[in-house]
């Protein structure tokens, strides 16, 4: 059985040329960066060499990347450690459609006294920056707000957003683990203080992650130990995958025209057979500032879940927001904020492409999901009743 | 991610009785799409009040499913009064097991069963004259209880595995764990007592006890049947001794033995004696 693996905002596969850079750090150049030593020294070289890629690639001073173990802890990092230098500012200004790595933390601070805003957006998940600008205050810690949407893959307006927070003086943070290698990013040209981004999206390995602090920013560090990354983050470096996700981000800069175009197609390909071939689906999300591989689609009367497990046995792997597949008993909380009706946020499906996506693949789910909806339609009580209703049947 | 058993994943690729009877003699349907599944069963009965027909819509996940096709195929040829008896464990018993999570989807199966049960007895189930626990997921107290004493519930977890209650804001978490305490209580209440533990016995003690159970007891009872025996000796909890009369040569006398003078010994000695026969 094939696999057509189009759940990339979950995770990707480690580009080859990523592996083979990785492969000596392990049993020949193990040594760690920070000995006095030739042998843990050399290593430093290669370690500071995949530091200035990464600058690169966000258009920002060595200086000022931080490597992490992941997303979710420059995430961590970046809330915690901006708060913790503001003891006396107990508002933070959030969204609701932010990942739990920034949503969670955000629900512990209001455990512990902070106030906290979610700003909401509207049907077609953008926000309003008018909310955006009430909201803020002389007692506003931080805003933080993600690039792109994991679920939908909305953009949102960063740059718009950084011109008013940064007006009044306030520190920003936007989680782009989404974002990255998909559209270009440029800190020099940017109003953001601080950036996450995750290894395992771009290509490189899971458990590797960068915050990108602007020079000048307050920084307390969250991983309090040795003074690694010039004591903003404590550990020892990573460095085979240090040197893996240098590799990657050089290569997601060479692919970011193909992301936005090849891929793009091939994404407006499959949503636009998928909505001629099913009636009843819907797109979550808007379709102009969207990521050019993600596609949300809600199957009317149906359930995500049961469409996941039949995709997957033809080895289709997407993903869903369905409450079955959330963990909790509640459909995704992206479209539950949409404001995405009932009889569509239960079945909907995500699917995600990357530069390893082929027309053969979109053809293969064209042919394939199509007769999944129609057998779920058959067992559903709604999908009948809709017809009645309609005159159908 | 789910690891479900190949019953489970057969009933969702190939469930049974799918549809919606004609005129049937009793129809129900539980949940909604807001809830994120819901189950719509009919059924027919024969002359003899059997069910003859029995079919479900689900709009659901694989659990979903497979817990209504489960639940018509228990159905099929039932009484009514022996399909009322079928609770949501015995759906789940069916599949081989359900995850825990996923436990509420047996549940609906019962609850759909009692709705089609209710519509054909002219009875109306409503869920007004109970006090909604949940609000998130609308679960009343009824339900709630009836899942902690069904289901040997014990944590609020369990009780959102079961019944979706408290799986939302969770503001219902107090309320919940105070039916779940109030719920075992009663059951504690309903439950024989426990057998009182036997006390240690020192080896003075237990020697003294053994001689006075076979004088007692056991030695009078073969006498009646012309046998007998001796105590030989006690060693540790081993009792060993010596049959006479009728039983020395019965062919039973093993079975006398280890049925009837070990059994006797453990009940009023210690539960761990061993009885051995000493040839001469």
């Amino acid at each position: 059985m094939k696999t057509v693996y189009v759940d990339n905002n979950a995770t990707t596969k480690v580009a080859p040329e990523v592996l083979e850079v990785m492969l000596p750090f392990f049993s020949e150049y193990y040594g760690n960066p920070s000995s006095m030593h030739f042998f843990g020294g050399q290593v430093q070289k290669n370690v500071d060499e995949a530091r200035s890629k990464v600058a690169e690639f966000l258009g920002a001073e060595p200086s000022e990347i931080v490597f992490t173990s992941c997303g979710t802890e420059s995430d961590n990092a970046a809330i915690l450690g901006t708060l913790d230098s503001y003891p006396e500012k107990r508002h933070i200004i959030t969204t609701r459609v932010e990942h739990p790595a920034v949503g969670n933390v955000s629900t512990y601070l209001g455990r512990k006294g902070y106030r906290v805003t979610e700003l909401s957006v509207d049907r077609e998940g953008r926000l309003d920056l008018d909310e955006l600008r009430e909201s803020l205050t002389d007692g506003t810690a931080m805003v933080t707000i993600m690039y792109a949407n994991n679920e939908t893959g909305v953009i949102f307006p960063v740059e718009e957003i950084g011109e008013i927070v940064k007006a009044r003086g306030i520190p920003f943070h936007t989680d782009a683990v989404q974002a990255a290698g998909k559209i270009p990013l440029n800190m020099k040209k940017s109003k953001l203080d601080m950036l996450s981004i995750s290894g395992h999206k771009l290509h490189a390995p899971k458990g590797i992650g960068v915050l990108y602090i602007r020079k000048g920013t307050k920084f307390s560090p969250f991983l309090i130990g040795g003074h690694q990354e010039k004591g903003r983050r404590g550990g020892t470096e990573n460095v085979p995958y240090i040197i893996g996700l240098g590799k990657a981000c050089e290569l997601a800069q060479k692919h970011l025209n193909e992301e936005n175009t090849k891929v793009k197609a091939l994404r407006d390909y499959l949503e636009a057979k998928l909505l001629e071939k099913i009636p009843n689906t819907l797109v979550n999300g808007e379709r102009v500032n969207r990521l050019p591989n993600t596609t949300s689609l809600s199957f009317e009367y149906v359930e995500g879940e049961s469409i996941l497990l039949l995709l997957s046995d033809l080895g289709i792997c997407a993903s869903s927001g369905s409450a079955c597949t959330s963990g909790s008993l509640e459909p995704s909380h992206v479209l539950r904020a949409m404001g995405v009706p009932f009889t569509a946020a239960h079945g909907s499906i995500r699917f995600s492409l990357s530069i390893y996506s082929t027309k053969e693949e979109m053809d293969y789910i064209i042919e394939h999901l199509p007769p999944i909806i129609q057998r779920l339609r058959d067992i559903s009580p709604f999908w009948k009743d809709y017809l009645r209703a309609q005159g159908k049947v | 991610m789910w690891d479900y058993t190949e019953k489970v994943k057969d009933h969702f690729l190939n469930p049974r009785n799918v549809g919606e009877i004609e005129n049937p003699d009793g129809a129900g349907e539980v949940g909604s799409l807001a809830c994120g599944d819901a189950l719509r069963l009919s059924f027919k009965l024969d002359e003899k009040k059997r069910i003859k027909d029995v079919k479900f819509k689900t709009f659901g996940c694989a659990s979903a499913i497979a817990s209504s096709s489960a639940l018509t195929e228990i159905l099929k040829g039932k009484t009514l009064e022996e399909a009322a008896k079928v609770t949501n464990q015995d759906i789940a018993d069916y599949l081989g097991g359900l995850p825990e999570e996923k436990m509420h989807c047996s549940v609906m199966g019962r609850e759909a069963l009692e709705a089609a049960i209710a519509n054909y007895r002219g009875q109306k189930v409503t869920k007004e004259d109970f006090e909604v626990i949940c609000n998130c997921f609308g679960v009343t107290d009824r339900e709630i209880i009836k899942a902690v004493r069904e289901n040997n519930l014990k944590t609020v977890e369990q009780v959102t595995y079961y019944t979706k209650a408290g799986g939302g804001c969770g503001q219902c978490h107090p309320k919940i764990e105070a039916i779940i305490k109030k719920v075992r209580k009663d059951m504690e209440k309903e439950a024989p007592p426990p057998k009182p533990e036997k006390k240690k016995l020192t080896n003075i003690q237990k020697i003294k006890l053994i001689e006075e159970t076979l004088g007692r007891e056991i030695i009078p009872a073969l006498k009646a049947d012309g046998g007998d025996l001796d105590l030989v000796d006690i060693e540790g909890n081993k009792v060993l001794v010596a049959l006479r009369g009728k039983c020395s040569f019965c062919p039973s006398s093993e079975f006398t033995l280890k049925q009837y003078v070990e059994s006797k010994l453990r009940e009023f000695v210690s539960d761990d004696i061993e009885v051995e026969e000493v040839r001469p």
